[in-house]
């Protein structure tokens, strides 16, 4: 649905400094090339299935279907992936890109470290370069991935302007690839940036949809009546949406991260707090003031901590086809907590607000009603953290 | 001929920023005027922006230093209309695409006319993206100045075509802030904008001493320091007008030895 500028209705677009311009058209030429190659999508099927561990599964949550009473629930196991998230089937596809590009170094931004961990695993495995660009806050909140990153042969650099989250590396990523092009790939982690990032993006992660579509029909000879996924730039959730966008019976269910709530400026909910904006060279919806100065956004996950969504989602909106709805810290923590003691899985937290605002809903749908949540993530990186925000001081 | 390009006749323009209200608003006007006395041809003045992602950590820092201060573009603009008063010079904002998208376009071309302001560069709105703002811009008489980087290649000669003020050469990759040495062939660069254009072109980012800008200027129509500046800003602070005047004149008087080469 995007037309030759990288456009979703009024949003997406280019709007990055021209010494980055012939890299992006050169970017697109390729992927234009590649996504139709036979060869180079038979290696990364090989890579994605016997690397990654592809296709996850789509497990029934039977004991929180019975618990919550109402519609029958299936996670989808992202968390199974190679590298503990959904992060790795879009970085595999860019870095097998990349390196037909003749590109022998990935940058990359990351905010909760798994974005960063995936491209540092997939440059370890096809003998890449590796810089990651990481707030400073989150590498302190995320040092197990620092780590990780580390002993992966990545270089994790501490970004400290801005507000030293998500944003700030992305700005810095940016920075450091206008002034390294000619050997360098930006394996942007999201669906965002400018075109073509958010279009590559979702197609390396339409793959979850693909197969929930497959597996529910499989197991249950319909489609879900819902799938909810989590949102930052909005990755999981577009991965989740795309092969259902078509089947206008499927709701499509974004959740935000509201921080401390929606009514306060501690939030990271684009959609219900932001508006149009033009930024990390797309337009989309943003958080900021009025005089369009991009807000410091707040959120408990480090995964959601952006004050933008990708253009494909801000359209999805604006056309009503999927709603966007806040979770709070508080939600997203009492489902972390209750995904693991009832179904024995520890969801990211990230993934933690798509399962909060399902036990909203379930209970409340019919018997015979079909909920899928993506469980983008695991949350093992998260323990210590969850831990910090009951009062219980662990170390790593 | 618009003021901007005709501030570029019979001599190589020396293009001044400053990031308006670092530290203070009234530190700004000092600077520009002292700027303007000192042989300043045109000036550049930032608007702060929270994400600056095509400035390096100096300007960034400027950038930081507004907003904690509290500046905002209406400030600016009241900034701007106490300037005109005497300053006679062409002066053009530089921004980012959000700061006029938020304010809303409209309204931001319509009050850039009616202050006096000549052009305006954001360096976030690629060729691709002008018709974001160039009905607008051409509606209210601003130039929407284009930038050329080292990597613009094939897409010099399109870019030029259209250009309008002057053109913004960009000498090296990456974001801006003093350099050492520039090693772009910026020769062949100027050589297809003079093919492509009439307009004048300068030469920004990396340049801070007066050789400098002396060798950038010998090859194109002009020197633009941006971070330079900023640093004597930093340093002294409300202190620094005298500062940024007395560099300015030294930076003029090495553009005036190239002007009659």
């Amino acid at each position: 649905m995007t037309n030759n500028n990288g456009r979703f209705g009024i949003h997406g677009g280019q709007y990055i400094p021209e010494t980055l311009m012939n890299a992006v058209i050169e970017l697109e030429e390729a992927y234009r090339h590649y996504k139709n190659d036979s060869a180079f999508n038979e290696e990364l099927t090989a890579l994605l299935n016997d690397y990654a561990g592809r296709p996850s599964g789509l497990y029934f949550a039977e004991k929180m279907t019975r618990d919550l009473g109402g519609a029958k629930i299936y996670l989808k196991r992202e968390d199974l992936n190679h590298t503990g998230s959904h992060k790795i089937n879009n970085v595999l596809g860019q870095a097998l890109l990349a390196k037909k590009m003749g590109k022998t170094r990935l940058i990359a931004e990351t905010g909760a470290g798994q974005h960063g961990v995936a491209t540092a695993t997939a440059a370890a495995l096809l003998d890449m370069e590796c810089v990651v660009f990481m707030g400073e806050e989150d590498t302190v909140r995320q040092a197990l991935n620092v780590y990780r990153m580390r002993l992966l042969g990545a270089e994790v650099i501490p970004v400290k302007s801005g507000t030293g989250t998500l944003k700030d590396a992305v700005s810095e990523a940016m920075r450091e690839w206008t002034s390294r092009i000619a050997d360098t790939h930006y394996c942007l982690g999201s669906v965002m940036g400018p075109h073509p990032f958010p279009t590559i993006v979702r197609d390396f992660q339409a793959v979850i949809s693909r197969e929930i579509k497959a597996q529910i029909l499989a197991k249950e000879g319909k489609l879900p009546d819902a799938v909810i996924a989590c949102v930052g730039g909005g990755s999981n959730a577009i991965g989740s949406f795309y092969h259902f966008i078509g089947d206008k019976d499927v709701r499509l269910i974004g959740c935000e991260a509201a921080g401390r709530g929606i009514d306060t400026f501690e939030t990271a909910a684009t959609v219900n707090t932001g508006r149009v904006g033009i930024f990390h060279g797309m337009k989309s919806y943003f958080c900021q003031d009025e005089y369009g100065q991009i807000a410091p956004v707040y959120s408990i996950s480090a995964g959601l901590d952006y004050p933008g969504i990708g253009p494909e989602h801000a359209h999805l909106h604006d056309i009503g086809r999927a709603e966007y709805v806040p979770v709070t810290d508080d939600e997203a923590v009492e489902a972390f907590e209750y995904l693991s003691k009832t179904e024995g899985i520890i969801p990211a937290i990230e993934s933690a607000h798509a399962v909060a605002y399902a036990r909203k809903i379930a209970s409340v749908m019919k018997k015979d009603q079909i909920l899928v949540i993506t469980i983008s993530g695991r949350g093992d990186k998260d323990c210590a953290a969850i831990a910090r925000y009951r009062g219980e001081d662990i170390h790593e | 001929m618009s003021r901007i390009t005709s501030a570029f006749e019979n001599k190589k323009a020396f293009i001044a920023f400053v990031t308006c209200g670092d530290p203070d608003l009234s530190t700004t006007a000092a600077c520009v005027r002292s700027a303007v006395e000192n042989g300043a041809d045109l000036i550049e003045l930032g608007i702060p922006f929270s994400d600056p992602t095509a400035e390096g950590p100096v300007i960034q820092g400027a950038n930081l230093r507004a907003l904690t201060g509290g500046v905002t573009t209406d400030k600016i603009f009241d900034l701007v209309r106490e300037l005109r008063k005497d300053v006679g010079v062409p002066m053009v904002f530089m921004t980012y695409a959000n700061v006029v998208f938020s304010y809303g376009a409209e309204r931001f071309f319509s009050t850039c006319r009616e202050i006096g302001i000549d052009g305006l560069i954001l360096p976030d709105l690629p060729y691709e993206e002008k018709e974001e703002f160039q009905p607008l811009a051409h509606k209210y008489g601003i130039d929407l100045i284009s930038l050329i980087a080292p990597t613009s290649e094939n897409r010099i000669a399109m870019i030029a075509k259209e250009a309008e003020g002057f053109l913004y050469i960009v000498s090296s990759l990456g974001v801006t802030g003093t350099r050492s040495e520039i090693k772009t062939d910026l020769q062949s660069i100027v050589e297809v904008v003079r093919q492509n254009t009439d307009i004048p072109c300068a030469i920004g980012f990396g340049i801070s001493t007066p050789e400098q800008a002396a060798r950038m200027a010998g090859i194109s129509d002009g020197a633009i320091v941006g971070s330079a500046i900023v640093k004597l800003i930093e340093k002294y602070g409300q202190e620094a007008p005298a500062h940024v005047g007395g560099y300015v004149r030294k930076m003029k008087d090495a553009l005036e030895a190239v002007s009659f080469i």
